[in-house]
């Protein structure tokens, strides 16, 4: 069972939500499917997300992903412990391996994201 | 065991050391570089190894007995054609008359090159059924580019601004979607029919005036030859697209098929596949490219030209406006272009089409071996490749197709292509090639019917391979987490340059 | 089939596992309207016939000439040791490492070629290689773009003008290259116009991605290069510098002026010239910026048993994985010819190539003197390593004589630049180390005899093979 307190999308990304600051990273499903991580790139800090925008890269050794934001915001903090252990996002994606915190724009959006349950039932779908 | 060397190798970085080497070139005068400005001058030297001739060559002799090479053996890499390499060819091209040329000496000083160009142009023009032909393209990846960028000139040429979409089939390979983006194109991909063909409707549905091209392989990746392709091409066109063909299969069909014939209007071709040159390790290659009417003013420049006197010169700059430009310097991969003449002279239109037949028969025959062991996603008649994958083996052992590649290589043999192309869950493309003899055919499938074998009553065999080489399971995600690309010589152990 | 090894009875006992009676049921799927009838090509030929045609195609070329031919492609003498490595069947008859147990030969060799090629360049990372030196150039311009998120490059017309027309091509999408124009008189004549450049960098609303200059430039002349670099960071573009590997043993490299990119032709590393491929493309860069590096790259790491071995490593950039989304579709490096390249360095060694260096230049300076003396003194004063223009009245009637005489009198540049009238009339030529005090008096003897309007004598028509018989041509 995933983290119950994030919301998720069905590109695998989840999001913490802390008064009008959310926090983002990969569910531990994807990272399973990309393998052992080997980079992750983020956008700068102060850029302003769409949701569902792109805003940055997950590498692998096999695999490289597109990273979505689950919800629209400014980009506050990265996680800069992701450049010397990439790692993180396959040991501890949901805490150690977060990638962006950004300050929520619309919090209505959350609305449309799945829960964990919803989230759960998609993944053991396959 | 797949390889004959044992001992892993130092660096040359390790194995130099102060003093050693010399003899090769007489000594300078002392004022040699008085003249050059101390501000332009390397002020440190380079740190590189100093080593005598019979180090160097024992290094060099010990690394290659670490490598697995067609010459060694048995190489089914699917998609990548690992026919032998002719000895001939490689005479030939240490003939100082072409090796020793330069790319700008005077037309007149290179007759033997231009005629050896011409005349293959010409063969591949008439292999293909295409109108022209240009060499100048360095690989097949060079080749798609030189492809879609004329395409993009004639679209231009009509006025036609709109398109800016590239169609390409899922099972395509990866260099399509790449080329078509490095050409400004945004990628379209088609997803397959159940039978692995082109799914034609799903094409129509895709097709408009915002198609630039559609980029397909025929045989395809999945070594099936693309029955519908007559319809596709007659949609392609009706909607003011061209059609690509990326050659890279081309070893199913020679003589059997003519691209330029059956519509489509341009083509690369990769020397290093179908027409024998060797792989090098990841290279050279070559890839020409041919086009039809249609794309003929675009190639680019120089060609080759031919003179009424039956001499032959290169095209000289702004002599065909019309032409994309250069893709590279000077006029190609001679070297390389010249092996590719030599095995076409050698085989004959005759020879090509048997070379052709026999690749095919032999997959067909390797896939039928595997059969029972192997689940055959396509059992219909392949071309000069097939997929056999282990997705059953996996659900049934755990044992996926890369514990099957590396045991494969505990039995000698280098593995065929694997998880490619993408939309076959745990596959491996299979390519024979026409120039493995039957036995080495049967060992080959007695070896992966062994595996299966193994998965079922020893998986941890598998699971663990490969057992017997120099070095095993790498640690692929340190290398690139951090990334060392570079020896970093200890300080101090080199000798200061004389000045 | 001259290389097949099936005869009728294993083609029948593969039909008959199959089920089949002939080889044509195979190609039943195609269309019959889509069926080829016929290959029209020359019939077979066994390899005798076949040997002698190469050898009467390759006895056409005239390669007995005393040449003075450069422009990016020089005659070094490379030691038997590299072709005899190369003629190794492990080396050239293997495929891409992606079996990394079984290829760590060509694994090492190309991490060792990358360490090779750094400390001659003096930047962290260098790529396993690309084409030529167009390609790799062209790659270094699309990187500045992809880094700095800009979409013009300048590049000066220094550079050499393959290059800068394969820019072009690979430019004509909607990025914006734009040509620096060269100093046209004084002591910097022929080297990058500085004043030029700084206008063009501080164009407003246009900013520049990267600028790119060549050490020596296609003159053969020395450009002030920690110059250009202090331009093109001020106006925060990236500085690309396109080298040549020999001189570098001796010329300031990349790294100790300031470059972040460094690309260019590895063809003068002991590869045989062939008529114009294949070379191998230099591209090396900074540590910030290898994730933008295209091609391959090969790392060290260790494998299960702890022990060291080397993997094509963060492949995810490249086009099978990233697909459209990659850095470039290339596909193919040059592995041989980077094995060739780290052979001869290993061979020749750092002093040894600093000598042939030297000694192309130390030529250099006694052909000035006699090209000068017999009435074809240099165009431009600056200096230079190993090649440079001269100007003759004439020029391209001038070099066709000499030809007839036996000399290959470098290159015309009115042929590759016909519309700088500063080189009208002008010849490119170079030295190596492999050029000879007798070729020197030889080509300025008989254009001295030229220039004065007198026939050629026995000598300078030069002894030597019968340009149009076998003989000599065949090893």
């Amino acid at each position: 069972m995933v983290p119950t307190d994030l919301h998720y999308t069905r590109d695998h990304e989840w999001v913490r939500v802390d008064g009008n600051e959310a926090t983002v990273g990969i569910a531990a499903y994807a990272a399973d499917q990309l393998g052992d991580i080997v980079f992750v790139e983020l956008p700068d800090v102060g850029r302003s997300l769409d949701q569902f925008a792109t805003f940055g890269v997950v590498e692998s050794v096999k695999a490289v992903s597109d990273l979505f934001a689950p919800v629209g915001g400014e980009v506050v903090e990265t996680n800069a412990a992701l450049t010397g252990q990439p790692e993180l996002v396959n040991t501890e994606p949901y805490e150690g391996g977060w990638m962006v915190r950004l300050r929520l724009a619309d919090a209505a959006q959350l609305d449309g994201l799945l829960d964990a349950t919803t989230y759960d039932a998609l993944i053991a779908a396959g | 065991m797949s390889v004959t060397g044992t001992r892993l190798q130092p660096t040359i970085f390790e194995l130099g050391r102060p003093g050693r080497g010399g003899g090769k070139i007489p000594h300078p005068p002392k004022d040699a570089l008085d003249r050059i400005p101390a501000s332009a001058r390397r002020t440190t030297p380079p740190g590189l190894p100093e080593m005598n001739e019979p180090d160097v060559v024992r290094h060099y002799v010990n690394l290659s007995q670490l490598n697995y090479a067609v010459d060694t053996g048995f190489y089914p890499l699917g998609s990548c054609t690992m026919k032998f390499n002719p000895k001939l060819n490689e005479w030939a091209a240490r003939l100082p008359g072409f090796a020793n040329l330069h790319p700008l000496a005077p037309d007149a000083a290179a007759q033997g090159t231009l005629q050896m160009l011409f005349e293959l142009e010409g063969a591949l023009a008439e292999i293909s059924g295409m109108r022209a032909v240009s060499l100048q393209p360095a690989a097949g990846a060079q080749g798609e580019l030189t492809g879609i960028l004329m395409v993009r000139a004639y679209h231009r040429a009509r006025g036609d601004t709109g398109r800016d979409q590239v169609l390409v089939p899922d099972s395509s390979h990866g260099t399509n979607p790449a080329t078509a983006s490095m050409a400004g194109y945004t990628t379209v991909t088609i997803p397959s029919a159940e039978d692995g063909g082109v799914d034609l409707d799903a094409f129509r549905a895709a097709l408009g005036p915002r198609t630039a091209a559609v980029m397909i392989t025929n045989p395809s990746t999945l070594g099936l030859f693309e029955a519908r392709i007559g319809e596709l091409l007659d949609a392609v066109h009706a909607v003011g697209a061209l059609a690509y063909m990326d050659g890279a299969n081309l070893n199913a069909i020679l003589g059997r098929f003519k691209p330029g014939e059956a519509g489509f209007d341009v083509m690369h071709f990769n020397v290093h596949k179908t027409f024998s040159t060797p792989h090098g390790g990841g290279g050279p290659g070559a890839g020409p490219v041919g086009v039809g009417e249609t794309l003929l003013p675009y190639l680019p420049e120089p060609r080759v030209l031919r003179e009424p006197d039956g001499s032959f010169r290169l095209e000289r700059i702004g002599e065909r406006p019309t032409s994309i430009g250069r893709m590279r310097s000077y006029a190609g991969n001679t070297g390389v272009l010249v092996r590719a003449y030599a095995y076409i002279r050698a085989h004959g239109g005759s020879g090509l089409r048997e070379g052709s037949d026999d690749a095919v028969l032999a997959a067909n025959y390797l896939k039928h071996r595997l059969a029972g062991a192997y689940d055959i996603p396509f059992d219909r008649p392949c071309k000069h490749e097939f997929i056999a994958a282990a997705s059953t083996l996996k659900k049934e052992t755990g044992v996926r197709t890369l514990d099957v590649a590396k045991r494969l290589i505990d039995k000698g043999y280098h593995p065929p292509t694997i998880y490619f192309p993408l939309i076959v869950d745990e596959a491996m493309l299979i390519e024979p090639t026409e120039t493995e003899s039957v036995e080495t055919l049967d060992a080959f499938a007695d070896a992966l019917i062994e595996i299966a074998r193994e998965a079922r009553e020893t998986p941890s065999l598998v699971l663990e391979a490969p057992h017997e080489t120099p070095v095993r399971r790498l640690d692929e995600a340190a290398a690139a987490r951090q990334p060392n690309l570079r020896w970093r010589p200890m300080s101090g152990a080199q000798t200061p340059c004389p000045d | 089939m001259p290389y097949g090894p099936h005869t009728a009875a294993d083609r029948a006992k593969m039909l008959g596992a199959l089920g089949l009676s002939s080889i044509d049921q195979l190609f039943d799927d195609i269309p019959v309207a889509l069926r080829a009838s016929r290959l029209d090509l020359p019939d077979p030929e066994p390899e005798l016939e076949l040997a002698a045609r190469l050898s009467a195609l390759a006895a056409r070329n005239r390669i007995d000439l005393a040449s003075f031919l450069g422009a990016g492609v020089y005659r070094h003498w490379s030691p038997p040791a590299v072709d005899q490595i190369l003629l190794r069947g492990e080396w050239y008859t293997a495929y891409t490492p992606y079996q990394p147990e079984i290829s760590q030969g060509t694994l090492q060799s190309i991490y060792e070629y990358e360490s090779l090629l750094a400390e001659l360049v003096d930047l962290d990372v260098v790529s396993a290689s690309h084409y030529d030196g167009a390609a790799a150039t062209a790659e270094a311009a699309l990187m500045t773009c992809r880094a700095n998120r800009r979409e013009r490059v300048l590049v000066s017309r220094g550079v050499h003008p393959h290059y800068r027309e394969t820019l072009r091509t690979y430019f004509s999408g909607g990025l914006q290259l734009d040509e620096i124009p060269l100093v046209a008189d004084g002591e910097a004549a022929g080297t990058t116009d500085l004043a030029a450049l700084e206008r063009m960098l501080a164009e407003p609303d246009r900013p520049v991605a990267g600028v790119i200059a060549a050490q020596p430039d296609f003159l053969g002349l020395l450009e002030p290069m920690p110059a250009i670099g202090e331009l093109a960071h001020a106006a925060g573009a990236l500085f690309v510098a396109v080298i040549e590997p020999v001189g570098l043993s001796v010329l300031a490299p990349p790294g100790a002026y300031g470059a972040d990119i460094a690309a260019g032709e590895g063809q003068p590393l002991g590869i045989a010239p062939q008529y114009g491929g294949p070379y191998l493309g230099i591209l090396a860069t900074t540590d910030s910026l290898v994730r933008q590096i295209p091609g391959r790259l090969v790392g060290l790491t260790t494998d299960l048993d702890g022990q060291r071995a080397f993997v094509m490593t963060m492949r995810a950039r490249e086009q099978d994985i990233r697909r459209d989304k990659a850095a470039s579709n290339i596909c193919t490096n040059q592995a041989l010819l980077a094995l060739a390249a780290s052979v001869y360095l290993a061979t020749i060694g750092p002093h040894g190539l600093r000598d042939v260096a030297a000694l192309g230049a130390a030529r250099a300076a006694e052909l000035e003197v006699a090209l000068a003396g017999a009435g074809a003194p240099r165009i431009h004063p600056g200096p230079y390593l190993n090649e440079f223009a001269v100007r003759v009245p004439d020029a391209r009637l001038v070099h066709r004589r000499l030809l007839d005489r036996g000399i290959l009198a470098g290159l015309v540049l009115a042929d590759v630049e016909p519309d700088d009238p500063s080189l009208a009339d002008g010849l490119l030529v170079c030295t190596t180390e492999v050029t000879t005090p007798q070729e020197i008096e030889r080509f300025a003897e008989a254009l001295a005899e030229i220039l004065d309007g007198r026939p050629p004598t026995a000598v300078e028509a030069g002894a030597g093979p019968d340009r149009g018989t076998l003989a000599g041509s065949v090893r």
